[in-house]
């Protein structure tokens, strides 16, 4: 039982983690993700290197629709942007593969902000239909301008670079994407200790009160699309760099969707929540698929209905988390926690 | 020395006027009130003051400046601050954190720096919440509930906690539209002294709206009357008082006891 904690300076409160068993927790939890590949199967290593994927993208999009309540379709048009920036520059040029990320992060926020430019005047659902248009556009690009994308066929790459040491397999992979994965996600907490995380959030629940306490809407609106979208053009340079090829179609507008999806399921305005949520989705298909594998043997008519299930299933599970759990997944973790918290006191 | 002057501003929506041609100003180190029956105009002014409405003709000026051009977002930076009507604190952020947002403009941390919490970032966040702390929470005595949800708390400590984010501000002029609306009369004494502690103290001017007379005429320095869109009477509170027109406006009889009956009742209608 841990209740009530003496705090012993504003600095102590004002810590990410403010207990020594929260400090023992998180360090327990990035030694095995610092094991993890060393024991996990193949197929466990390509899903954690997918998850790590996904965690950046939804945080990105949660920092934005869940934090600053500006609502986005946009998310695959700027995975695209960075996808294809790494794969055009692992072609022309030899860069190391963090400035590669690094570029197509800054040219994919370039982008968001200018996509972002509308926002000032539309919310909501209107905002969501401009930024599907800008990714219609995006995509559009990404098919048209073939001298530099290389049009539907796309464009295959080398495999990233570091000082000599190439990344050519998932379990290199794994040791790209995690340590980025878990640097990202702390830069997101830290946002959130500070003005700037404090700005997104005060627009999110009442823009005109916000703008009357001295912040600057269109700012702060714009640098939310930015952070937004780098941290979806890393994400997609990591899809590139994974997968080695990108193609239009890998990064189609149901992806923009899948990531809405996660941070509803996952929690807005959690970055807990987006995490959860990108985890869920990415797994929740695959455990779909192995159950299909499962049972084939018994049904063989098993792929025939499990493969459009899929779809209903997520839908199902999405308006059961709008209606049910609106805070998602980050709020059942706390109530988890919660729980083991005050046991064996009742609450 | 007056901190705040208004200059024939005209305000309509659709060719509905809500002012007409208001001048009035503020001195400083006063509490200048602004009654009015309801309807009269008062919120729309102080959305003039800070920004939100621009008014079709007129001036406003702040320390002599002519702010009319400004955006809020300049005029909080000035240090015009101010609390709502209806309570506009932000849902989703704890007591603290909605405190702290008040000092936006005073912080500079940029998203470099946010992103790093590295020293300059942190410092500047320690040092924002040892001033929040020891100037404004003891002050207006809400230390037990930093740390909550604003959206849990009762109405009393809501509109305390809309106060402390606008001293956050570090405010030349505090607003306040009817601080005490809705209290119950112990709140409504502790709202009067924190008011005139702020004065006081803080040495900062308070422009407010308020309804209830009791709290009006014990505070007020000087007394500005609203009614459909124009000013009819300013000055002393006793002067205003007695003013035969602020009477007519609001009831139409000289009984000053129905007066503060009539706008009891006002309130609780609010
Ligand atoms: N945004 C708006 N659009 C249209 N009419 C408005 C708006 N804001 C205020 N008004 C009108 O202006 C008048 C004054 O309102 P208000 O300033 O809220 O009065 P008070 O605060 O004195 O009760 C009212 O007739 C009100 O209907
Ligand atoms: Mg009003």
């Amino acid at each position: 039982m841990r209740i009530g904690d003496a705090k012993q300076s504003y600095a102590a409160d004002e810590a990410l983690w403010t207990s020594t068993t929260q400090q023992v927790w998180f360090g327990l939890l990035l030694l095995s993700l610092l094991l993890f590949p060393f024991f996990a199967s193949p197929y466990l290593l390509y899903l954690a290197c997918l998850v790590g994927i996904a965690v950046i993208s939804a945080t990105g999009l949660n920092i934005l629709t869940g934090f600053t309540g500006l609502i986005s379709l946009g998310q695959a048009g700027f995975m695209g942007v960075g996808g294809y920036t790494v794969a055009w520059l692992s072609l022309h040029t030899s860069l190391p593969f963090p400035i590669a990320l690094l570029a197509a992060g800054l040219l994919s926020a370039a982008i968001g902000m200018v996509i972002g430019l509308p926002s000032l005047r539309i919310k909501g659902l209107y905002l969501a239909i401009a930024t599907l248009a800008a990714s219609v556009f995006l995509h559009f690009v990404f098919v048209e301008w073939a001298s530099v994308t290389g049009g539907m066929a796309g464009l295959s790459l080398r495999s990233a670079q570091l000082f000599g040491l190439t990344f050519h397999n998932d379990f290199r992979m794994y040791f790209m994407i995690m340590p980025l994965a878990v640097l990202m996600l702390l830069a997101a907490r830290n946002i959130f200790r500070t003005r700037i995380g404090r700005a997104f959030i005060a627009i999110r629940d009442r823009d005109i009160s916000a703008e009357i306490l001295g912040i600057p809407l269109l700012r702060y609106k714009l640098l939310s699309f930015a952070l937004s979208s780098f941290y979806a053009g890393v994400a997609g340079g990591l899809f590139a760099y994974f997968y080695r090829v990108v193609t239009p179609e890998s990064f189609p507008l149901s992806m923009s969707i899948f990531y809405l999806a996660a941070i509803i399921v996952g929690g807005m305005g959690s970055i807990l929540g987006g995490v959860l949520g990108a985890i869920f989705m990415t797994l929740v298909p695959e455990g779909l698929k192995l159950l299909t594998t499962a049972i084939t043997p018994i049904y063989p008519q098993a792929p025939v209905f499990m493969s459009p299930l899929l779809g209903v299933v997520f839908g199902v599970l999405i308006v059961g988390f709008l209606i049910f759990e609106p805070n998602g997944l980050a709020e059942v973790w706390r109530r988890i926690r919660r729980f083991f918290h005050l046991w064996p006191f009742r609450t | 020395m007056k901190i705040l002057e208004a200059v024939n501003v005209h305000l309509s929506f659709g060719g509905v006027a809500a002012l007409r041609d208001i001048s009035f100003s503020v001195p400083e180190d006063s509490i200048t009130t602004v009654i009015g029956p309801n309807g009269a105009g008062k919120t729309s002014l102080f959305n003039c003051i800070s920004g939100f409405y621009r008014p079709q003709q007129g001036s406003i000026f702040f320390r002599g400046q002519d702010i009319s051009r400004l955006k809020p977002p300049a005029r909080a930076a000035l240090g015009l601050a101010r609390t709502f009507q209806n309570i506009a604190l932000f849902r989703g952020m704890t007591v603290l954190d909605n405190i702290k947002l008040g000092a936006h403009v005073h912080t500079k941390t940029g998203l470099l720096g946010a992103l790093a919490y590295l020293g300059p970032a942190r410092r500047e966040e320690m040092a924002l919440r040892e001033e929040v702390e020891r100037r404004i929470i003891d002050f207006l005595e809400i230390d037990h509930i930093r740390r909550q949800p604003v959206a849990s708390l009762p109405y009393g400590l809501q509109k305390r906690v809309e106060l402390a984010r606008a001293l956050a501000m570090r405010p030349q002029l505090l607003m306040l539209d009817e601080p005490v609306a809705g209290m119950n009369r112990e709140e409504k004494e502790d709202m009067a002294r924190f008011i005139l502690d702020i004065k006081e103290e803080w040495g900062v001017t308070v422009l407010m709206v308020e309804h209830d007379m009791s709290m009006v005429m014990d505070i007020s320095d000087h007394v500005v009357v609203l009614n459909f869109g124009q000013v009819i009477a300013s000055g002393l509170p006793q002067e205003v008082q007695k003013n035969p027109a602020v009477i007519e406006a609001y009831l139409g009889d000289g009984d000053i006891a129905t007066l503060r009956r009539r706008l009891n009742a006002n309130t609780e209608a609010a």
